[in-house]
């Protein structure tokens, strides 16, 4: 099963690769990863997506409690949670595919970012399914770059993520 | 009072209360030596003749003190020797800080000379490590490093030290505290988890103590022996708790394990209660893991979370130390004046004394050759069962664990996680320096003491009066053993031929050498090697041992506990 493993680590060189160790060391999986600085300078958030069993999860969560750089961490899959990826798109748009896929981005609720006589650019934020499903509907020889942050999530209502 | 990053490094240590460092100087760590000539008042320094020893001997002096171990080497090549000696403390959860040199800031990146990525290097086999980029932190990190070493799951520390750091200048102030937002180890178990663990020991009815390295470590003997007695349940410890309970007592099985004995292992196989104490269900302890005690609840005490449920499912965890968790076991039993069901646990002692009677530890002592277990044993009596034992890696390690039993915790050193071959001898240096009166023993093989025979040459140095037994059996016996057994008698590369003379070597090395092969003069020979003529001197005792001798019994990979290879 897909988890979302949250975490506030020390804003130091060589936290991410704490982490990342962590995972390639005891063959742990990353789907995907971003990290970025918070209001506080001295921490940052890191969002990573793996998968396993409950009991995996559990044992991957008490792994990166124990390094240093890690201040918390939390699995937001656990409980209710909002998850939001953001993806850009490049796409072959020539003749009637130009209508089309303008078409396709606002079923979507995309938004078309970039433009050329040839290429549009669309930019879709969702969680994964979504943006999977987008990609799904659309003829892979139309598609040219795909570029996708990775997910990030918090918890919902008052549960929150700080020190 | 302004000093230079490398001065500040030695009063620091100085005021940590450390005495003995361990070493090899090299370029990018001139200056830190040249503040130990200038500034050094109580601090020692020894220099080793290969950096993996100067790791390998603050380990040995870890292990046996309970204090951290230090050592300090070069950036490059000094830094990767070290390596083997970083993962083998880090396996074994031994609090060390290790200062490496490092090239100065500007040239790092550059592929300077004697540059490596230390931190990098080192990051999957230690329990934290820092670069030291502005000397103005110099001393918190040093403070932070001997902190997060020494307390919670213990283990090994780097601090990569960059040489224009150290000679740059600062205002040097002991830091009395120190307090990491990110790591706050935990230093007492749940009350409610310990009350229901107790609950679960006393309606038991085939209990067993299943005790680890972690009793050692967190000098919880005292606790344990004392849970053990008013319980009266049977202990078994792992290869890295010997010594945590008195092997003489009467309530001790053994070693478990692949090696273990058959009354610890069916004791484990059959139990309906496993109390874990600071072990950690290693894959030599368990077995196969499908096969693994199919009727036991189990309580794990222990430390480190991680450590829980990992290999075996746990019922009722207690994440703590061991010793305030025990102690703690004892009031409440204590003051509540419950008892085990005397009758109850009688019946289970029954059934491991007529597993005790197979004596399987018992071995064929005709023939004219000298088998290893008899000079084991020889050596046991002739120290009177109360030296230091550190060991090698292979049949010799195993020997010396079923055959040399441990009243005391910290007598026993050796690397059982990560399985190092050459970590003996320089260990031994590390108890040596830390009780120059007492009897060390190295118990070593013809492979592994060549793994780090340079040291030789420092115990001449600093007049260490350590004494090896090397059985020498002209194989890398362990593997010969394997080969024996599940490869169809094909011992590839595990014979060695050309072997040194060891009694002219460690002669040349200015030591006192000793060869036994005749089984008739073996007790006397051992006997007069320990003897007071040689108290003060290094002696080497090579011993010819029976070549076809297997450690026996043995539980076969994928095998359970139950399955065990008795002779």
């Amino acid at each position: 099963m897909k988890h979302i493993i949250s975490m506030l680590i020390e804003n130091e060189s060589g936290a991410l690769s704490r982490v990342a160790g962590l995972f390639s060391a005891r063959g742990y999986n990353i789907h995907a990863l971003t990290v970025a600085p918070t209001n506080d300078e001295t921490l940052s958030r890191l969002t990573l997506v793996t998968s396993g069993t409950n009991q995996q999860v559990e044992q991957i969560v008490k792994h990166l409690n124990r390094l240093i750089d890690v201040v918390k961490v939390v699995d937001i899959t656990e409980g209710e949670h909002i998850e939001r990826e953001l993806m850009l798109i490049k796409l072959k748009a020539t003749g009637a595919m130009r209508e089309e896929i303008k078409r396709l981005a606002d079923i979507f609720r995309g938004t078309i970012v970039d433009v050329t006589t040839n290429i549009y650019t669309v930019q879709l934020v969702g969680e994964a399914q979504k943006l999977d499903a987008l990609v799904d509907a659309i003829d892979d020889a139309l598609i040219v770059e795909i570029v996708r942050s990775g997910a990030v999530g918090l918890m919902r209502g008052e549960k929150s993520l700080h020190l | 009072m302004e000093l230079t990053g490398a001065q500040i490094l030695i009063h620091y240590l100085e005021d940590e209360g450390v005495e003995l460092i361990w070493g090899y100087p090299g370029g990018a760590a001139l200056p830190i030596y040249d503040a130990l000539d200038t500034d050094a008042k109580k601090l020692k320094h020894v220099l080793v003749r290969h950096e993996q020893a100067a790791v390998h001997a603050a380990d040995g002096f870890a292990r046996s003190t309970g204090l951290p171990g230090v050592a300090l080497v070069t950036s490059g090549p000094g830094a990767t020797n070290t390596v083997t000696g970083i993962a083998t403390a880090y396996m074994d959860s031994i609090p060390l800080v290790v200062i490496t040199g490092q090239v100065a800031t500007p040239m790092i990146g550059l592929d300077a000379f004697q540059e490596i990525d230390t931190v990098g290097i080192t990051r999957p086999i230690v329990k934290h490590n820092f670069l030291v980029k502005d000397v103005k932190d110099l001393a918190m990190t040093l403070k932070k490093a001997f902190y997060i070493a020494t307390t919670g799951r213990p283990g090994p520390v780097v601090i990569d030290f960059p040489k224009d750091v150290q000679n740059a200048l600062c205002d040097y102030q002991y830091p009395q505290e120190v307090s990491l937002r990110s790591y706050q180890p935990i230093v007492k178990g749940h009350s409610g988890q310990i009350k229901k663990a107790l609950d679960m020991m006393l309606a038991a009815k085939q209990p067993i103590l299943y005790t680890g390295g972690g009793v050692v470590l967190g000098n919880a003997s005292a606790a344990l022996t004392e849970l053990a007695h008013q319980l009266g349940f049977p202990v078994t410890n792992t290869l890295m708790g010997l010594g945590g309970f008195p092997a003489s007592d009467k309530q001790f099985v053994g070693m478990l394990g692949m090696h273990g004995t058959y009354e610890a292992n069916l004791s484990m196989h059959n139990s309906d209660l496993i109390i874990a104490i600071g072990a950690r269900f290693d894959d030599r302890v368990t077995g196969n893991l499908e096969k693994f005690c199919p009727d036991a609840k189990v309580i794990h005490i222990d430390i480190d979370p991680a450590s829980i449920s990992k290999n075996v499912a746990v019922d009722i965890p207690i994440v703590g130390p061991v010793q305030q968790v025990l102690t703690e076991m004892n009031q409440l039993l204590k003051k509540s004046g419950k008892k085990v069901d005397a009758e109850v646990l009688q019946a289970w002692w029954t059934q491991i004394e007529a597993w005790r009677a197979t004596k399987c530890l018992r071995y064929d002592q005709l023939g004219h050759k000298i088998k290893p277990q008899a000079a084991m044993e020889a050596v046991w009596r002739i120290t009177k069962g109360d030296a230091y034992v550190t060991s090698d890696v292979g049949q010799h390690q195993m020997f010396a664990a079923q055959y040399y039993p441990f009243d005391k915790p910290r007598r026993w050193i050796n690397s059982g996680g990560l399985g190092t071959m050459g970590f003996g001898l320089p260990a031994a240096m590390g108890v040596q320096a830390a009780f120059p009166k007492e009897t060390v023993v190295c118990v070593t093989g013809e492979g592994s003491i060549q793994m780090n025979i340079q040291e030789l040459s420092t115990c001449l140095q600093y007049g260490l009066p350590i004494k090896v037994l090397c059985l020498n059996n002209g194989f890398l016996g362990m593997v010969r053993q394997w080969q024996e057994f599940f490869y169809d008698r094909r011992y590839s590369m595990s014979y060695m031929d050309s072997l040194p003379d060891f009694v002219k070597l460690v002669e040349a090395y200015g030591h006192v050498g000793i060869r036994i092969d005749n089984p008739e003069t073996m007790e006397q020979q051992l006997a007069e090697a320990f003897s007071d003529q040689y108290k003060d001197r290094f002696v080497f005792i090579d011993v010819i041992t029976d070549q076809q001798e297997n450690v026996y019994p043995m539980i076969p990979a994928g095998a359970g506990l139950d399955e065990m290879i008795l002779v």
